[in-house]
């Protein structure tokens, strides 16, 4: 299934359940995004992107995929709009689209040294507390 | 013609409005021209918390085919809360209408602003349309009051 | 019977004559007539003179809506004498002729307009508005630039006036800061004199720190009782020359007015120019009043103004006004961890750094780091912390607390007027400037001082050594922002004084989500609350400024003055009325009532065999009650009535309207 423009949004926002138009472009995903360097479009974008119904470049970019879902964004977001499971639809979707070889080796950030995997973080997150 | 129902058939609605929100919105949309059908007959009350639900209830012995009542948005209430016990009164009275047996329909409440007259004049048009649909209330009505109007009218003649 | 043609407004839909005519064989009309212009001088003559001819009891004026014209036909009507509560008016223009077109429908809604409006008259009985004193003194409840200014107002027009402060000086969060915008102006300089002349008012009593204990009565004659907490120190005595507050040995408590960044000792005056300038014992520290080891500050006291057995005060007093002016105070922020406060002292909010700033602060008005008292040399300013925040994620606040992007640009200015080579950041989602030299302001500040406006949110703030790491995004830059800073002022947002709530029970005066007080109408009656005689001044209301709050004082102060210049005030006689024969003191009725106008008196009924009982019945407060008519419903009993709404009027109404045919 191609997904692009306004019906590519509207599918992030029903997978996602944001509401993207509470977002009153404050940056503070941005600011405290650990990935921010690695990121071509940093999390405040995702928000922006997919409210303005232009969304496409997002899914050419690999931005979701340096994510490291430590859903520090979501939890800074003074909005409720909590980007991370914008960037977690966008993760979906391509999988999908990939059906059986949901994660493309070239795409996958495990054998990025620079930053630690999803799971880790995940994994930190879940065992930490 | 918005005025004349489908065969001939003429609903009696009563609307009670409160004094500073509905009233005044059924105001504005007489200065705005913005019609609703003529069955429609609005009594003045002070705020929608006025309306005992024993008006309501005479309303339909008397023959009315629909009662609606209209007060300020929540929180708007001139009278700070009188809406809110509006609010809690008319849903029992709708659980009771259901007991008597009057559909539930021909009872509305809705909340209209003194600046909302085409929302007045639209939801009018609509309740009669509604009322319309249902047709004459039977159940309720107070047969003797009828032979009495009646009478009455013929005496008229 | 009156019917209006209002040119061809009505008379080109409604058949008027048709209408007048019907009516003269409705019973109890005895005379029915149209004209052109009934709300005309001629108009008003034709019904003057069949009231007078007729001798009619009552009128039925089919015309426009009674919002419109019912006034002017009441007035019309008492001028020859009949009671102004015997007009009906049939609203057959706004609410049938113009929205109606197929004219014999409209004029047979008219004619049942009219037959409702007839059957509502034939049950009326004419009503007398209930006359009450006004009590020539105003409360005002709150001792900030708010309460000064309004309290000077009302002075000046020969009105008494109490102001109820609850700390225990007056001049509120103004005295604590340092400059104000946009004329950089020093806060101290403004407010001290209007704090001397509020003292030095004949007409003005201050009470401070004392409280509002509780309220009763209505608008016009309200009775408050104030409750003066003990200070230990006799007000009328203490010269406020210091000298205990010197030799006093506990020292080390945080000063409240420089919110905790020096210390005071236990007794104290808060500051040196605070009205009155009387010395106050905290009997939190004292050891005197605690363990009974010490009395220091009595030894050295030459006047003899400690008193350690001092007691709380309560004073009743009436009033006919009341204007609340509890003002605000900055969040918490102990939900927003991601700003390290509390982690770290350089981390302080606007309102610390007013203090930082200020001559008579805790730093002699030498802008340091809180930590080693060193020179700051990179300052970062984060905007909107706490505002503009989702309710329901629960940490800040949902509204813009409108005065941070100035005091922050004024913040920024101070700190590059101090130090012309710091590097000044201010963080910002939106810059709000609107107002009076507002915008230049802010320009100024970027401008020709050079301070980084960026516009993006600081996402954390983490200790490093000294210094503090600011991790933050520049939006426009599309850049990831490290700045090593060595103060970090956070604008926290603004909330309602947290007494405020507590007082509005006191009031029975409403409050929104938030906690502010409402206005009787957000445009047309901005500093009048719903209750009668209850007025609003300052932040209480909502985030504003100090020209805006000296501004609503002034307004506050007119309503006030206007008030009390009456002799009498005339009431809405549409009340509440009970019928004491039915009542079963049930308390129903008390419940519902918005105003409180509802209380219940003991009353002696003669029951059988010549006896007497006492019984509890509802007794309704004709001054406070606002006419809704939610207790007569309530009313199980149906003892409770409201005059001019009556529920047999109504229920006639409703029949006249269902007695048509279909």
């Amino acid at each position: 299934m191609e997904c692009k423009g306004e019906a590519l949004c509207a599918e992030v926002i029903r997978i996602s359940a944001s509401d993207v138009g509470k977002c009153m472009r404050c940056g503070k995903c941005s600011a405290s995004c650990p990935s921010y360097d690695e990121m071509e479009y940093h999390p405040h974008e995702f928000a922006y992107m997919v409210s303005s119904g232009d969304a496409d470049a997002l899914l050419e970019s690999d931005s979701a995929y340096k994510c490291v879902s430590c859903l520090t964004c979501s939890e800074r977001c003074p909005c409720g709009v909590a980007p991370s499971r914008l960037v977690e639809a966008f993760r979906i979707i391509k999988a999908r689209e990939r059906s059986n070889a949901a994660f493309a080796p070239e795409r996958s950030v495990f054998d990025d040294g620079e930053i630690p995997g999803q799971a880790l973080v995940s994994a930190f997150r879940k065992f930490s507390k | 013609m918005q005025d004349k129902q489908i065969n001939g058939y003429r609903p009696k609605i009563a609307a009670f409005c409160c004094n500073w929100c509905s009233y005044a919105g059924a105001d504005l949309a007489g200065g705005n021209r913005l019609s609703y059908p003529c069955d429609v007959k609005i009594i003045r009350v002070p705020c929608s918390c006025r309306v005992d639900p024993i008006f309501v209830l005479r309303a339909f012995r008397r023959g009315a085919d629909g009662v609606i009542i209209c007060g300020c948005h929540p929180g708007d209430c001139h009278y700070t809360s009188g809406n809110y016990h509006t609010r809690r009164r008319m849903s029992l009275l709708f659980s009771f209408l259901d007991y008597l047996g009057i559909e539930r329909e021909r009872m509305r409440v809705e909340w209209v602003s003194a600046s909302e007259g085409a929302k007045f004049a639209a939801v009018m048009n609509d309740f009669v349309s509604e009322i319309s649909k249902l047709g004459e209330n039977r159940r309720l009505e107070d047969v003797r009051c009828k032979e009495q109007t009646e009478t009455r009218l013929s005496e008229e003649r | 019977m009156f019917v209006c043609h209002c040119g061809t407004n009505i008379a080109g839909t409604v058949d008027v004559e048709a209408v007048a005519d019907a009516m003269k064989s409705e019973s109890g009309v005895v005379y029915s007539a149209t004209y052109q212009y009934m709300c005309s001088q001629s108009g008003q003559d034709i019904i003057k003179k069949a009231i007078r001819d007729y001798e009619l009891g009552g009128i039925v004026v089919c015309s426009c809506s009674p919002r419109m014209h019912e006034a002017t036909f009441r007035k019309a009507a008492s001028s020859v004498g009949m009671n102004p509560y015997m007009v009906e008016i049939a609203n057959i223009r706004e609410q049938c002729s113009w929205v109606h077109k197929n004219r014999e429908d409209a004029t047979s809604k008219a004619i049942t307009l009219a037959r409702a409006a007839v059957a509502k008259l034939k049950l009326n009985f004419p009503l007398t508005p209930g006359e009450s004193g006004v009590t020539k003194r105003a409360l005002v409840i709150g001792g900030g630039i708010a309460g000064i200014q309004t309290a000077l107002d009302i002075a000046d027009a020969g009105y008494k006036v109490d102001i109820v402060e609850k700390s225990p000086t007056i001049g509120g969060k103004m005295a604590q800061l340092d400059k104000t915008f946009p004329t950089l102006d020093c806060a101290a300089c403004i407010l001290t004199p209007k704090m001397v002349d509020a003292a030095q008012n004949e007409n003005i009593r201050i009470f401070s720190y004392s409280e509002v204990e509780s309220v009763s009565g209505y608008v016009g004659n309200f009775t408050v009782t104030v409750k003066k907490k003990a200070r230990y120190v006799k007000e009328d005595v203490c010269t406020g020359c210091g000298l205990c507050t010197e030799k006093c040995p506990r020292k080390k408590i945080p000063s409240e007015f420089n919110l905790g960044m020096d210390n005071r000792s236990a007794v104290y005056i808060p500051f040196a120019q605070a009205v009155p300038k009387v010395a106050v014992i905290d009997s939190e520290h004292c050891m005197m009043l605690k363990e009974n080891k010490c009395g220091v500050c009595s030894k050295v006291c030459t006047a003899g103004a400690i008193d350690y057995t001092q007691k709380d005060e309560y004073i009743e007093e009436k009033y006919g006004a009341i204007v609340v002016a509890t003002g605000y105070e900055p969040i918490s922020l102990e939900r927003f961890g991601e700003y390290a406060r509390g982690m770290s002292p350089d981390v302080i909010t606007s309102l610390e750094f007013e203090r930082l700033t200020s001559a008579a602060g805790p730093t002699h008005g030498k802008l340091v780091r809180p930590s080693d008292k060193m020179k700051p040399n990179t300052v970062v300013f984060v905007q909107c912390v706490g505002s503009r925040c989702e309710p329901s994620l629960g940490k800040g606040k949902e509204y813009c607390s409108k005065i941070c992007c100035m005091y922050t640009a004024k913040h920024a200015m101070l700190t590059k007027e101090k130090y012309p080579d710091a590097e000044v950041y201010v963080f910002y989602i939106d810059v709000r400037t609107p107002g009076k030299n507002f915008d230049e302001f802010y320009r100024r500040a970027a401008e020709e001082y050079g301070v980084k406006y960026i516009k993006g949110m600081v996402g954390k703030i983490t200790p490093d050594g000294e210094r503090l790491n600011v991790s933050a995004s520049d939006l426009i830059c599309r850049k990831k922002l490290e700045i090593k800073a060595d103060l970090v002022v956070l604008a926290a947002a603004i909330e309602p004084s947290p007494t405020a709530r507590a007082l509005a029970t006191k009031l029975a005066s409403s409050m929104d989500t938030n906690g502010f007080f409402t206005e009787a109408h957000p445009k047309l009656r901005p500093v009048e609350s719903p209750t009668a005689g209850v007025f609003l001044s300052g932040a209480c209301q909502g985030p504003r400024d100090i020209p805006e709050t000296v501004a609503q004082a002034g307004a506050a102060a007119a309503k006030v003055i206007g008030l009390l210049s009456k002799e009498r005030l005339t009431a809405n006689p549409c009340v509440a009325v009970c019928d004491e024969e039915m009542c079963s003191g049930c308390s129903v009725c008390g419940n519902v009532c918005p105003y409180g106008a509802i209380t219940y008196v003991e009353k002696e009924f003669r029951v059988p065999g010549g006896r007497t009982k006492a019984r509890r019945v509802a007794s309704v407060n004709e001054a406070v009650c606002q006419g809704c008519g939610c207790c007569a419903v309530a009313c199980m009993s149906g003892a409770m009535e409201l005059k001019g709404f009556m529920s047999s009027q109504i229920m006639a109404e409703v029949d006249a309207i269902c007695r048509t045919s279909r």
